[in-house]
């Protein structure tokens, strides 16, 4: 039960980009096309997800040598390596995917919301199930909030909008009425 | 000397980071809940960030070119950890309001992205200015965001009482007015550059 709530509340209720403020670099920077959106919301998900795995490994060893502020580069140098080695990976099994993610693919490694997951689970001392799971939902609310806000500014294109609030102005707003719609979600779970 | 002054002052305005480049976005909507968070993140990242600039332009000829991302993340991620250390050991309070955002400030994109651009390219002096210059131009950025929230949502300016809690907008520091409130001041900054252009 523990555990479908972590799962549960990671999504919706402490939704990485609509209540947490992580990710919100390539929320706003690769949301134009579905597509896009689509590919960086699993590989997102992806590095998340195993990333949170390897750490909880090396926050334990950390401890144990009592080491723990060394937790930020260590922690920044293995997502790096990582994030590398998918990139080399998806270059030869996946092409199209490989192009399709472009210059997206090596800034998931600047992008806070792998580094700020890995710390929060650090700090919520989750056990290494918990971690996982905690993680995976966090990637996959990054993903739904990601699509959603895709979708609504492929329509955007469509309409006439006011000069100054063409690009970054007007995408800011709609994050925030997408957000407030999130707030719903708050009070279901108490985690 | 007229160029580093320009170095210096281009960060405020021409190129700022939040508004013009629209970087750093994660810290600045996260913490500007009060105008005095945004000033301590703020002054955070300044320090951070030329620090960092400067290291990295005295290494920016023996740094071979393959392998310079990871060293300037090993460089920008030790400067963190120590500002991280002093803050919890001088300004415990602040310390813990920006709780997670402090390790963050390693991912926030302007600092990579000034050792790329900048830093890996230029002298030490003109990169330690362009460091503040930057670092300080999101400080103002923030400072003015967290104003506008704090004043809307609850009536005050760096804890200050303007208009008292009869006018109070709770939603203002809550997450969606962050989004809200940027998006607006975001909104008027293009609308001033417009009408600049257009004299």
């Amino acid at each position: 039960m523990k555990l479908f709530l972590i799962f549960f509340s990671a999504i919706f209720v402490n939704n990485f980009v609509l209540a947490r403020f992580l990710g919100i670099c390539p929320f706003l920077g690769v949301s134009r096309r579905m597509d896009t959106a689509i590919g960086m919301g699993i590989a997102v998900t992806f590095v998340m997800t195993v990333s949170a795995a390897i750490t909880w490994f090396l926050d334990k060893l950390l401890v144990l040598l009592g080491m723990e502020f060394l937790r930020i580069i260590v922690f920044i140098l293995v997502i790096a390596s990582f994030v590398q080695f998918v990139e080399l990976f998806l270059k030869k099994s996946s092409p199209n995917l490989y192009e399709a993610l472009g210059i997206y693919l090596p800034l998931i490694t600047t992008n806070c919301a792998i580094l700020g997951m890995v710390l929060l689970n650090s700090l919520m001392k989750l056990n290494f199930v918990e971690s996982v799971i905690h993680a995976l939902g966090s990637g996959l609310g990054f993903a739904l909030a990601l699509i959603i806000f895709a979708g609504i500014r492929e329509k955007l294109e469509l309409y006439d909008i006011p000069r100054p609030f063409e690009g970054i102005g007007l995408a800011l707003i709609i994050a925030g009425l997408l957000s407030m719609a999130f707030m719903g979600f708050q009070g279901m779970v108490k985690f | 000397m007229a160029s580093s002054l320009k170095e210096f002052t281009k960060g405020f305005i021409k190129e700022n980071p939040t508004y013009v480049q629209v970087l750093g976005m994660c810290p600045t909507l996260a913490v500007t809940t009060t105008a005095m968070n945004g000033l301590g993140m703020g002054l955070a990242t300044t320090a951070v960030l030329s620090m960092s600039n400067v290291v990295i332009s005295i290494l920016r000829k023996a740094v071979p070119e393959k392998i310079r991302i990871p060293i300037f993340i090993v460089v920008i991620a030790t400067f963190v950890t120590i500002v991280d250390l002093l803050m919890h050991g001088f300004t415990y309070d602040l310390w813990k309001t920006l709780g997670l955002f402090i390790p963050l400030i390693v991912v926030n994109c302007i600092i990579m992205g000034r050792a790329e651009s900048f830093a890996s390219k230029n002298g030490v002096w003109r990169s330690f200015l362009d460091g503040l210059g930057m670092g300080l131009g999101f400080t103002g950025s923030l400072v003015l965001l967290g104003s506008v929230r704090e004043l809307l949502g609850s009536g005050t300016i760096f804890g200050i009482e303007v208009w008292g809690k009869s006018f109070n907008m709770f939603l203002m520091i809550l997450p969606p007015g962050a989004y809200i409130t940027l998006g607006l001041l975001a909104g008027l900054f293009s609308f001033i550059g417009l009408k600049l252009k257009k004299k």
